[in-house]
């Protein structure tokens, strides 16, 4: 069965949780911001696939998690990585190649991978992801870690062969497993409402003998609310879930994208859905956080990324030496 | 350890495995209750129970893709693909994933996988179930790629493969499953999986192989040895990275050079090893390499098995051209 959840009803959030997660959402903003007007620049090397418009899914699953926790991401992979505790400096390092980056510059804006934060890596193949928290679930479920595992993935993944196989797995093995189909509505150009032979991905999850749940993606306490009771059910043993997010990416595909595809769903998610405006309007309409710590967080955020850019431009490049390490451990 | 067929030796290497490390874990469709399409896996579930020898679903890409989710987490698995031909729908997690996730992570991410999989022909089945897919994965730095031909090394190889902190595709030469030797209980003076190894001397032509075609090339180097010829054959072992250093010393003493496999010629092994072989011991040769393998055909149904697969008088002719050069 699939079920739509009310977005009126959420968990008590104390207001420094609020306040965290609306930090994490505002520092995936600015990153992405940023990362849009610096790829202009032609500085940054390779593609970039923007999060911006998605923050609410992250940010409202991750909020649930620790570093015994695995994610597994995806090529649009910003904001997992800043919402499951990746270093914003080390992050944008990577992205522009540097040597101080997450992965010494090798890994780049699709690969950035930190286990120390349970961050099993981007990925650039689509469905590449969802087997490998299979492994992270099962071995959390071996360990009796009480950790589990979260695949994100996109519309075009819910498609792919591997994406099914862990599915299925997942139910097999009744792992610690929620896989989050993030549907921003298109496959690169190729729109969801056409590729995915059914109403909602969600509605595959009765397939596969799991709860599926839609919730709507601009909302963080909507995502909050269905994350927090998938994940409390695989901790406590009672397998995985099928969460499908559904929103709209502000920017193209990659930095670049022409977007001949779609028009003008950006605009009016921008200015009626937008999950930071909404988060902002709710927390001070309620009185649980002032304004002005809002806007506190939005300026340490800003110098924020301000900082990690000027440390990522000034830090050094690999050399060619660095193109044949790392591939074997040395014996 | 008494003397064990190649199935039972790498039975026995995987149950000691299991026996001295945890964080071992062997997983496949079928590897648990029944023991694995060839019982190479038999009786391991039942002594180490079901959480340590995992019965999957027939999923390859999800198998493998686990596999590297383990690893992550801690895990040593060692994965079984029931044939060679099966091993397709995991490519993408093989070559994407396992390969590539170490040098993407700037070496912070190590992946020690093995993954078994059954090879080659000889055993009357058909395409998907007889293939030598060695050169897809030899092609795919980040891999290790190593192919055993008798029982000590099936033991040792695969004991070296798990210790081992980087991606093995471990390959069993399936025809020979049921060949028998003494297996030693201590690796003693048996080379690294890193090293070829030379198997039988000889001082006029060096044959290169491996897996099932090591034996048939041994029994060429008896029958040359009649006719006054005599044949240096080397068991490669390790196909990536290849052990070069070996093969150039055994070439530039014999001046002469043949590489032998099932697999097709064409962009196999044996033209990687061929120009090597040409870059490292030009004026030592007296011949070009030459190349002894499969037709670039898919792979017959069984009745023309034979006739695809190089069998002793292919590789006795290509000794005989060497010499006729």
């Amino acid at each position: 069965m699939t079920d739509t959840l009310s977005t009126g009803v959420t968990r008590e959030l104390d207001e420094n949780a609020l306040l965290d997660a609306y930090r994490t959402m505002r520092t995936i903003r600015a990153f992405e911001e940023r990362l849009h007007d610096e790829f202009a620049t032609g500085e940054i090397p390779g593609f970039v696939h923007l999060y911006a418009g998605e923050e609410a899914s992250a940010t409202g699953v991750c909020t649930h998690l620790d570093d015994r926790d695995s994610i597994a991401s995806t090529h649009r992979g910003h904001g997992h990585c800043i919402a499951k505790g990746v270093d914003v400096k080390a992050m944008m390092a990577e992205i522009y190649g540097r040597r101080t980056g997450s992965c010494h510059g090798k890994g780049g804006s699709m690969h950035i991978a930190d286990l120390s934060k349970g961050m099993l890596g981007a990925n650039g193949i689509v469905g590449g992801g969802p087997p490998l928290i299979c492994g992270a679930a099962l071995a959390a479920k071996q360990q009796r870690t009480g950790g589990v595992g979260v695949a994100f993935f996109g519309d075009g993944a819910s498609n792919q062969g591997t994406t099914l196989e862990a599915l299925n797995l997942a139910s097999v093995w009744n792992l610690p497993a929620i896989f989050v189909a993030e549907n921003n509505g298109y496959a690169e150009a190729t729109a969801s409402t056409w590729s995915v032979a059914a109403d909602n991905i969600a509605d595959r999850a009765a397939g596969f003998g799991m709860p599926g749940v839609i919730v709507d993606g601009f909302d963080f306490f909507a995502v909050y609310e269905a994350a927090g009771e998938a994940i409390e059910r695989a901790r406590e043993g009672g397998g995985p879930t099928l969460i499908e997010v559904k929103f709209t990416r502000y920017f193209g595909h990659f930095e670049g994208d022409q977007q001949t595809y779609r028009a003008s769903e950006v605009a009016n998610a921008r200015e009626n859905l937008d999950c930071l405006k909404r988060f902002r309007s709710r927390v001070t309409e309620t009185g649980q956080v002032e304004a002005a710590k809002l806007d506190a967080v939005d300026a340490q955020v800003a110098d924020l990324v301000d900082a990690a850019v000027d440390e990522a431009k000034a830090a050094p490049k690999p050399t060619a030496a660095d193109l044949e390490t790392d591939v074997y451990v040395s014996y | 350890m008494p003397v064990l067929t190649l199935s039972q030796a790498i039975n026995t290497g995987l149950r000691r495995a299991l026996e001295d490390d945890p964080a071992v874990i062997v997983m496949g469709q079928d590897v648990g209750g029944l023991g694995g399409v060839f019982r190479v896996t038999d009786g391991l579930q039942k002594d180490f129970g079901a959480d340590r020898v995992i019965d999957t679903p027939l999923a390859e890409a999800g198998i493998v893709g686990t596999a590297i989710g383990l690893a992550l987490r801690g895990y040593r698995p060692v994965c079984e693909i029931q044939f060679d031909g099966f091993v397709y729908p995991a490519f993408n997690q093989i070559v994407s994933q396992l390969a590539k996730l170490r040098a993407r992570s700037g070496g912070r991410l190590a992946l020690p996988v093995v993954v078994r999989i059954p090879v080659g022909g000889g055993i009357g089945a058909v395409e998907h179930h007889s293939e030598s897919n060695e050169a897809y994965f030899a092609h795919t730095a980040g891999l290790r790629v190593v192919c055993c031909s008798n029982p000590q090394d099936g033991h040792w190889l695969l004991r070296q493969a798990i210790d081992c902190d980087d991606p093995v595709i471990f390959y069993e030469p399936k025809r020979r499953y049921w060949s028998k030797s003494d297996v030693p209980e201590d690796p003693g003076d048996l080379p690294r999986f890193e090293h070829a190894q030379v198997l039988r001397d000889g001082g006029d032509v060096t044959v290169l192989t491996y897996g099932g075609m090591v034996d048939t090339c041994l029994r060429a180097a008896e029958a040359a040895e009649e006719e006054g010829h005599s044949l240096e054959v080397i068991d490669l072992r390790t196909l990536s990275p290849l052990d070069i250093e070996t093969i150039t010393e055994s070439v530039r003493e014999t001046g002469r050079c043949v590489v032998v496999h099932e697999a097709p010629t064409f962009a196999g092994l044996g033209a990687e090893i061929g120009a090597a072989v040409t870059e490292h011991c030009f004026y030592h040769l007296e011949a070009p390499v030459l190349r002894v393998g499969g037709y670039n055909t898919p792979y017959p149904p069984a009745k023309f098995e034979d006739q695809y697969l190089p069998d002793l008088d292919r590789v006795l002719d290509a000794v005989d051209q060497s010499f006729a050069w």
